[in-house]
């Protein structure tokens, strides 16, 4: 029951304890706790940034997706506009090119016309020549008589 | 066994037989052997588990003898986090030691009384007493050490001339010189005795109260044994943390100026 030496032993042991924990256990495993708790930190943060990143695309993409819908409306808008004035374009051509070859028709017509008319009178003033000959029964001298019969052949062409 | 102790000693003797320590030397020499071997052999256990939880220490998830050894760890950390709000290496893992140290030292008290001293004298010792803790010099060894530690922060945060003012003028001021040291002397030699009797007290009078048990009958024994264990598990985890709190305590006094 007394205090004795055994005092002394159980001091000895207890600093060589103490110092043994505070030497090899007490900071190893202290480090590794406040680096776990490090690590759940910068989990739980990167956790919440990638969460907040998540938004942040989805709205992006939600605003893009938006933009096109928005781009092919337009578009559509724009090629049916086109559309239309390509259909109203080429009516537009195609009147004209029927308006020009219908100018071009009469053109030709009227030339025709105007080559028979030309070879009519010819004809007709061969015709008349002929018929004069005929009538005279006389050599007509045809250069002598030139004259009357270009007026004869002119007054033919005003018909 | 109580039977045999009766026949040998009566009851006295039994009782006697299981509190004398195993003991060589004479007068102050005298080295209680099973007190030395069994808490250097405890303090030894406690070592090596934390050693080796401390080596295979891993950031990531923890295996089951790290997670114990963090939980406690954890635990000391927060009380002297708690109390103490200095910066100090010492403290925390002093506190480790004392609280896994003497809870160790208590748990002997819940092996059966007579399971050792049986063996041992199958060896030849005539006594052992496998419970540290009911030896005065081992809580003494420990509060004394405490009380080093005390005045060692006290003088070191104060400084010498703070600490003398702190003995000498406190609380009554500089006509009550003498009184003050002696109410200073008083406080400061309370801490350790208190720490070491409160545990010693506590210890003894379990190991008495089981060895007591021994004595009854056999088909009385667990019925009284059963629940005195039980309650045994409580108090000497609480003995351990009375002990460790207040050595916290303790010291964050001495980091701080009254």
């Amino acid at each position: 029951m007394s205090i004795n030496a055994t005092l002394i032993g159980q001091m000895i042991t207890f600093a060589l304890l103490v110092w043994f924990t505070m030497k090899f256990v007490w900071p190893p495993l202290m480090q590794a706790m406040e680096e776990r708790q490090k690590k759940i930190a910068d989990g739980l943060a990167a956790a919440d940034k990638g969460k907040h990143e998540m938004e942040l695309a989805e709205k992006r993409a939600t605003a893009l997706l938006r933009q096109a819908k928005e781009q092919a409306a337009d578009i559509v808008s724009l090629a049916q506009k086109r559309a239309g004035e390509l259909v109203e374009e080429s009516k537009q051509t195609a009147k004209q090119e029927g308006d020009r070859m219908i100018v071009a028709a009469k053109a030709e017509i009227d030339r025709e016309i105007q080559n028979t008319r030309e070879g009519l009178r010819q004809q007709v003033a061969t015709l008349a020549v002929t018929a004069a000959e005929q009538i005279l029964q006389r050599e007509v001298d045809q250069n002598r008589h030139r004259e009357i019969l270009d007026e004869f052949g002119k007054q033919l062409g005003q018909v | 066994m109580a039977t045999e102790a009766h026949e040998t000693g009566g009851a006295t003797g039994y009782i006697v037989h299981h509190l004398t320590p195993l003991s060589v030397g004479e007068g102050f020499w005298t080295f209680h052997l099973d007190t030395l071997f069994f808490s250097a052999f405890l303090g030894f256990v406690f070592l090596i588990v934390f050693r080796m939880a401390a080596l295979r220490v891993v950031t990531g998830v923890p295996g089951t003898l790290q997670n114990f050894a963090e939980m406690l760890v954890e635990f000391v950390d927060g009380q002297v986090k708690d109390a103490f709000h200095g910066k100090s290496a010492v403290i925390a893992p002093l506190s480790l030691s004392i609280f896994v140290w003497i809870w160790l030292m208590n748990f002997m008290d819940l092996i059966p009384v007579d399971l050792f001293p049986l063996i041992a004298t199958s060896f030849g010792l005539e006594y052992l007493r496998v419970v540290p803790s009911t030896d005065l010099n081992a809580t003494f060894g420990m509060s004394i050490a405490v009380f080093f530690l005390i005045l060692f922060y006290s003088i070191k945060v104060k400084g010498p001339i703070g600490f003398a003012r702190e003995m000498l003028l406190s609380p009554f001021g500089k006509w009550m010189i003498p009184f003050n040291l002696l109410l200073k002397l008083v406080e400061e030699f309370a801490r350790p005795v208190s720490l070491a009797l409160r545990l010693f007290g506590n210890m003894y009078a379990g190991e008495l109260i089981f060895i007591l048990i021994a004595l009854l009958p056999w088909f009385i024994q667990p019925v009284l044994s059963f629940p005195w264990a039980v309650f045994h598990i409580l108090i000497i985890t609480l003995q351990a943390f009375i002990f460790m709190v207040l050595t916290i305590v303790y010291l964050s006094l001495a980091h701080e100026d009254h």
